[in-house]
């Protein structure tokens, strides 16, 4: 039976930064939820979740033999750690707004 | 050759634990095989201040995590012919290598033999607007006049053949983080310069434990739903490397964390862009067939690196000045804090307008806002509680700028809302940086070796 839970209850996400460039890390916990992921955790609704700090491109790179997924999001980090005016530089936070991204697995 | 590589990570980046590898060099030394314990510890903005101290004294400019770091395993590695290799150098690994001798000698130890590589240091070399011209991704360098530093990354080649000439310690300044790793499996299995599946895997060693625990449970642990036991005394990563670039993740068996399927995934991609394309200096990184497989309690094997050609350009950080940051605090609480803490910010942001226009005042509601919102978003507070922690923050070439609003933050104590609280304030010299691509002439390793037995 399918039903609606939070990205966070079935994977996880990790965020690194190269200047003003951020990747999110996303890995299913259970490698059979890689399917529903593909489906909908597309660039464009990343990109919508990171509407506020105005990417200027989203990709998502699939990566089906580790069940995960890398997505690129260039311009969020507010010129990145060594400009930004915000505490959080590195992004480090960034990929905890992703999951909390709504998805309906199976 | 050698049969098996034992590489083990006792420092992931400039702040990282002193006492992490204590564990790892006495794991090391029960290891049967070649040994070598690895250190990261260059930040960026790290290169640049080491710089800046050079500039005053020609003794110094090594990291300032150099004697803590090593105080711990120096005895132990120089005993067992466990091989250090770190990039504490920073922007003097000449007076690295002398301070760590000195402090070999102070502690009764044997003369380590200690190789220094140099040539990574390119400020005189190109001038400002040459490194603007090589910029990618931005224009931080088009208006910038003086260079603080700007360093090449190095490959692994010259750590190899520091080692190769007996090295016990070998000390750089800036190389690419992942030849930390690559550096000893060259030397240890004289992989071929142009066996791109070797080097990537070799490659992908050293981008696994790079970051210390990263890979062993440390920026992984989600209570109730990631759970890593020990957290508290995590161990830092070992490599153990095969000849055909194969290897396991492991850590010193009775250490706190993890490693597992999961902690080695994330790890896998952390500051990666296209997977299929992660460049290093000696080698084309391709991480789309690699596969994570768990073999037993903490031990997690990595196959399946591919190679491509080494770029034809190497990355270079460029540091400039980046004018003052300054950010003052001020806290509400109690009844009716938020519509306080929001009269506050519309008072703050109103008086600089009029008084600092040019001045972009960033504010913050730490626990609303703080991390999740962003600048071009002015905090709504109607959803904070009532403890309220404002921050403003702004950034300018002209200090006095940014100490008016220091200033303007501080006043509210007297003229802002009424209860007002915990007023903190910093003004911090900030150092812009930026990436370049150089031509691969500009790059002159060298290798020096000082001390030991001749």
């Amino acid at each position: 039976m399918s039903r609606e839970v939070r990205l966070h209850e079935v994977a996880n996400a990790r965020s690194g930064d190269k200047g003003n460039r951020l990747n999110i890390a996303l890995v299913c916990r259970d490698p059979q939820h890689y399917a529903a992921l593909a489906a909908q955790v597309t660039a464009e609704r990343v990109a919508q979740v990171f509407a506020a700090r105005k990417p200027t491109r989203v990709v998502r790179y699939d990566l089906p033999k580790l069940a995960a997924f890398n997505f690129v999001l260039d311009n969020v980090l507010e010129g990145g750690v060594n400009a930004s005016l915000g505490l959080d530089g590195h992004g480090k936070s960034l990929s905890f707004l992703l999951l909390d991204m709504p998805i309906i697995i199976g | 050759m050698a049969a098996r590589v034992f590489i083990g990570a006792g420092a992931g980046f400039a702040g990282d634990r002193s006492d992490a590898g204590g564990p790892v060099a006495d794991a090391l030394a029960a290891a049967d095989g070649l040994r070598f314990l690895i250190y990261e510890t260059l930040a960026e903005r790290t290169l640049a201040l080491c710089q800046l101290e050079r500039r005053k004294d020609p003794a110094r400019g090594y990291s300032p995590a150099l004697e803590r770091m090593l105080t711990p395993v120096l005895a132990r590695c120089l005993a067992d012919n466990i091989k250090v290799i770190g990039n504490f150098g920073a922007a003097n690994p000449l007076a690295a290598a002398r301070r760590i001798g000195a402090f070999a000698k102070s502690l009764g130890l044997r003369a380590p033999r200690i190789a220094v590589i140099e040539g990574d240091d390119l400020s005189g070399r190109l001038s400002a607007a040459e490194f603007a011209a090589r910029e990618v991704d931005g224009t931080t360098l088009a208006e910038a006049r003086d260079v603080i530093s700007a360093n090449v990354y190095l490959g692994a080649g010259p750590i190899a053949q520091a080692l190769d000439q007996g090295a016990d310690i070998v000390v750089t300044g800036r190389v690419a983080d992942s030849a930390l790793a690559l550096g000893p499996l060259l030397h240890a299995f004289h992989w071929r310069a142009d066996d791109w599946d070797r080097l990537a895997a070799g490659t992908l060693a050293g981008h696994l434990l790079e970051c210390g625990a990263q890979v062993t449970g440390g920026y992984f642990a989600d209570p109730g739903y990631k759970d890593v036991p020990g957290l508290a005394e995590v161990g830092y990563p070992i490599a153990e490397v095969d000849d055909d670039g194969s290897m396991t993740i492991t850590k010193p068996a009775g250490s706190g964390g993890v490693v597992d399927r999961l902690t080695v995934t994330e790890q896998l991609l952390y500051e990666i862009h296209d997977p299929s394309a992660y460049l290093a200096p000696d080698v084309v990184l391709d991480l789309s067939a690699v596969e994570v497989a768990e073999l037993g309690k903490d031990r997690v094997r990595v196959t399946g690196a591919r190679g491509k050609p080494a770029p034809d350009t190497l990355k270079a950080t460029v540091c400039v000045e980046g004018g003052v940051l300054g950010e003052a605090e001020i806290s509400y609480a109690g009844p009716n804090a938020a519509a306080r803490a929001q009269l506050a910010a519309g008072i703050i942001v109103e008086r600089l307008r009029q008084r600092a226009p040019a001045l972009r005042v960033h504010v913050d509601a730490i626990g609303a806002t703080s991390i999740l919102g962003s600048s071009e978003r002015p905090p709504d507070l109607r959803a904070a509680q009532s403890d309220i922690r404002l921050r403003f923050a702004a950034q300018s070439a002209d200090s006095a700028q940014v100490t008016l609003l220091l200033d303007e933050v501080e006043a509210l104590y007297c003229a802002g809302p009424a209860g007002g609280a915990g007023v903190r304030r910093h003004l911090t010299p900030r150092l812009a940086s930026a990436s370049c691509l150089i031509d691969r002439r500009y790059a002159t390793p060298r290798v020096t070796m000082i001390g030991g037995a001749a």
